[in-house]
């Protein structure tokens, strides 16, 4: 064993992700991680923070910090967006000086997004995967600009036997998820989602790739919509590839 | 003409985008972004990024201590013979512009360009007074000749196609104008040049006002500054109080960034430093200088320890060119003269969150206006504030989203962070689907979730992570949840409607 990772699984990737939960679980089990997954979690409470219901949100927040408080080792997720609520928002949500405050600084010390874990922390860039597909990559927003996490996922794809990695025009533009933003204004969300999807179909791959479940769903939607035949993709999906 | 709002309506607004407009948009702000890329290279990231942590702290200490460098700044523009008036509110600052008019007994205004005379309203007040206003900046002489706001801070006809333009000078000028900017340019130069001279008082803004100095400093770059503020016999400079910095080295700092981050120059075609009136030993410039200072709700922004930052701004407009949002529905969505993420910050503070709730959540939350910000604004956590304030409520505004939306998420709250709750509805949303279902897709969901699936499908559920993971170790499923059962059908609902009511920040107006 090098390390000891609890499952971070964030409830969007759990209700339409399952599959690369497993595969995740697999990827971490491979390299030598022990998984261990803290059953009673449920939201992060980033859907309410992000809307505005803050007290809603630290009540989320308060039970996650009592779920994984009780636990040892690394807090691992496949979601920047959900990791960024812990890491940044979380210590925020409590005023300085009290305990809660201290509790979220301390579980947000352990808690990394899964490309930074397995670059940063395990110092891995080849986990033996075979994907030979022409792939290109979406930059999720909290994963970029919130954790600061741009050459991770790319280390990670470039360690992929027989994976073409093909720019992706405007990569780090948002691909109007943006959660409540998608369904407050619709029309702007289509708009920069076609422009996304465009710019991956002009990619000329036959998969997409992001690290996020959010901008996922609404990208692979897109894709859909328009009967695209490219694949949109977790990364942990491909690095469970042989 | 710009009225003050009442109401701002950001999904009504960009019903109306016309379809000529975002690729005019994006053509003009991806040339500012790639210029100013350039420059940050060239320049050097880190000390980039050192230059902006610089211009940060100097707004930072000048608007904590604005009560100082104002009395500063008061005292220098008196000595240098200048008058300086001091306006709470934009009625207030109309009535000082209109009476310093009616002294000199004004026909004629020419105008350089200025946020805060756009903020107040001014060209109206000035017009019903009878004074002819003209607007001197090529961008804002279109859109006063269109009727229009501006649509960005410092390119405001950037909505407008040279065609568009075209027809506009032909309508309201008459005469050919050929759809060429070289052609256009010099219809308006002509035309304005005439202005500069028969011009009885000149209004500008400000981009800085140095305390230490009392000086006014303009960044432009069609000259049309200078004319406005040297030619008529009268000048009127309009800011905003937060406008003030320390020195000379806090404005060198300040003029570095600007520059850089608005249109991607090392520095505007012309900076000037404006210090008073016309001294005896001066051949030119005008015999009288005013500068009115505008709180117009700045003081108030000021007491919010987190939204203060706004002030910040220097107002660059590279949130607004970085802006995935503004970059598909322009300037004239946001309601208001500022646009863009800072316009999203600072329209819902000046004006309040009964006018303009909408803006803190015309935002993907993408992040990209903080890292381009050169003085460094919080812009998504100040987004995230005012959301909240416009949810709950804080010290500054009482909450406007309505107590049955409150409900509602508090149930859904309780149903996500009860673990039980939570499981029974990952077990249960699999099954209720299944009308609805097509494959792995959900095409079509009802109100008001239809707005995601009436732009692409919505993933069908399909929880099972947790029975693989207790399968394989041998754990069996939990038997509180049989105790619990009898209330599956309230779950049911209450795990719909979580989604639902998350999404809603009120009711359906469609």
């Amino acid at each position: 064993m090098i390390a000891k990772a609890q499952l971070f699984i964030t409830c969007l990737a759990e209700q339409f992700f399952s599959p690369m939960l497993k595969d995740m679980v697999t990827v971490l089990e491979r390299l030598g991680v022990q998984c261990e997954f803290p059953e009673a979690q449920t939201c992060c409470g980033q859907p309410m923070f992000n809307s505005g219901f803050q007290s809603q949100a630290r009540d989320l927040t308060r039970k996650w910090i009592n779920v994984f408080d009780r636990t040892d080792g690394y807090i691992v997720s496949p979601s920047g967006s959900c990791v960024d609520m812990v890491c940044h928002h979380y210590p925020d949500l409590f005023p300085a000086g009290t305990v809660d405050h201290e509790r979220a600084k301390a579980v947000a010390s352990r808690t990394f997004e899964f490309t930074q874990f397995l670059v940063d922390e395990l110092k891995i860039t080849d986990v033996g995967a075979v994907f030979p597909h022409k792939v290109t990559y979406h930059a999720s927003c909290h994963l970029l600009r919130g954790l600061r996490g741009r050459a991770q996922p790319k280390q990670l794809l470039q360690g992929v036997k027989g994976l073409e990695l093909v720019s992706l025009n405007e990569e780090e533009t948002c691909c109007g998820f943006g959660g409540v933003f998608s369904v407050i204004y619709p029309e702007v969300s289509q708009s920069m989602m076609e422009v996304k999807v465009r710019n991956i179909e002009a990619s000329g791959a036959d998969t997409i790739v992001a690290c996020d479940a959010g901008c996922l769903m609404n990208i692979a939607g897109g894709l859909k919509k328009v009967n695209s035949p490219i694949k949109a993709m977790h990364l942990i999906e491909i690095l469970a590839q042989r | 003409m710009a009225h003050t709002p009442t109401h701002i309506d950001f999904r009504a607004n960009v019903q109306h985008v016309p379809p000529q407009m975002p690729p005019s948009v994006q053509k003009a702000t991806a040339k500012f972004l790639g210029n100013r890329a350039g420059l940050v290279d060239l320049y050097g990231p880190d000390n980039w990024e050192v230059l902006r942590e610089a211009g940060h702290e100097i707004r930072l200490h000048a608007i904590h201590h604005l009560d100082h460098y104002l009395t500063q700044l008061e005292e220098q523009v008196t000595q240098a013979g200048g008058h300086v008036h001091w306006a709470r509110d934009a009625t207030a600052a109309r009535s000082i512009v209109l009476q310093i008019a009616r002294e000199h007994n004004v026909k004629r205004v020419v105008k350089a360009k200025s946020m805060a005379s756009e903020e107040i309203n001014l060209n109206h007040a000035l017009e019903e007074a009878g004074i002819q206003t003209l607007e001197t900046d090529l961008g804002e002489y279109i859109v006063q000749l269109a009727g229009e706001m501006p649509s960005h801070i410092i390119v405001p006809a950037v909505h407008l196609t040279k065609e568009g333009i075209a027809d506009l000078f032909h309508d309201k000028l008459g005469g050919d104008a050929p759809a060429e900017p070289t052609a256009l340019t010099a219809i308006a130069r002509a035309r304005l040049r005439e202005e500069f001279l028969a011009a009885d008082m000149g209004l500008s803004g400000a981009n800085f006002m140095v305390a230490e100095t009392g000086t006014i400093v303009l960044v432009t770059n069609e000259g049309n500054g200078r004319m406005c503020t040297t030619l008529p016999p009268v000048h009127v400079a309009i800011a905003g109080i937060d406008k003030v910095v320390p020195d000379m080295p806090s404005l060198s700092v300040l003029l570095k960034l600007l520059a850089r981050s608005a249109t991607g120059q090392k520095i505007s075609t012309y900076t000037s430093f404006i210090h008073g009136p016309r001294q005896s030993t001066e051949e030119n410039g005008p015999q009288e200088f005013h500068l009115i200072l505008l709180d117009n709700g700045r003081t108030r922004i000021l007491k919010d320890e987190v939204a203060r930052e706004t002030m910040l701004c220097i107002r660059c407009g590279a949130c607004l060119n970085v802006c995935p949002v503004y970059n598909h529905v322009g300037g004239h969505a946001y309601g208001w003269v500022y646009s863009g993420p800072i316009g999203s910050i600072l329209s819902p503070q000046l004006l309040g969150t009964a006018v303009a709730a909408d803006l803190p959540f015309a935002s993907s939350l993408c992040g990209a206006c903080g890292d381009v910000c050169p003085v460094k604004i919080p812009l998504p956590k100040i987004l995230l504030h005012l959301r909240q304030r416009v949810v709950e409520g804080d010290q500054v505004e009482a909450a406007t989203a309505s107590p049955v939306i409150q409900a509602g998420v508090s149930a859904g709250t309780l149903a996500l962070g009860t673990p039980w709750l939570y499981q029974l509805g990952t077990l249960l949303l699999p099954l209720v689907q299944k009308p609805l279902q097509r494959g792995a897709w959900l095409p079509n969901l009802p109100p008001p979730i239809n707005r995601w699936t009436m732009v692409r499908p919505f993933p069908a559920f399909g929880a099972d992570f947790r029975a693989w993971w207790n399968k394989r170790t041998g754990k069996p499923l939990t038997p509180k949840w049989l105790r619990n059962a009898a209330l599956i059908a309230i779950t049911i609902e209450v795990g719909l409607a979580i989604a639902w009511l998350l999404t809603r920040k009120r009711g359906d107006k469609k």
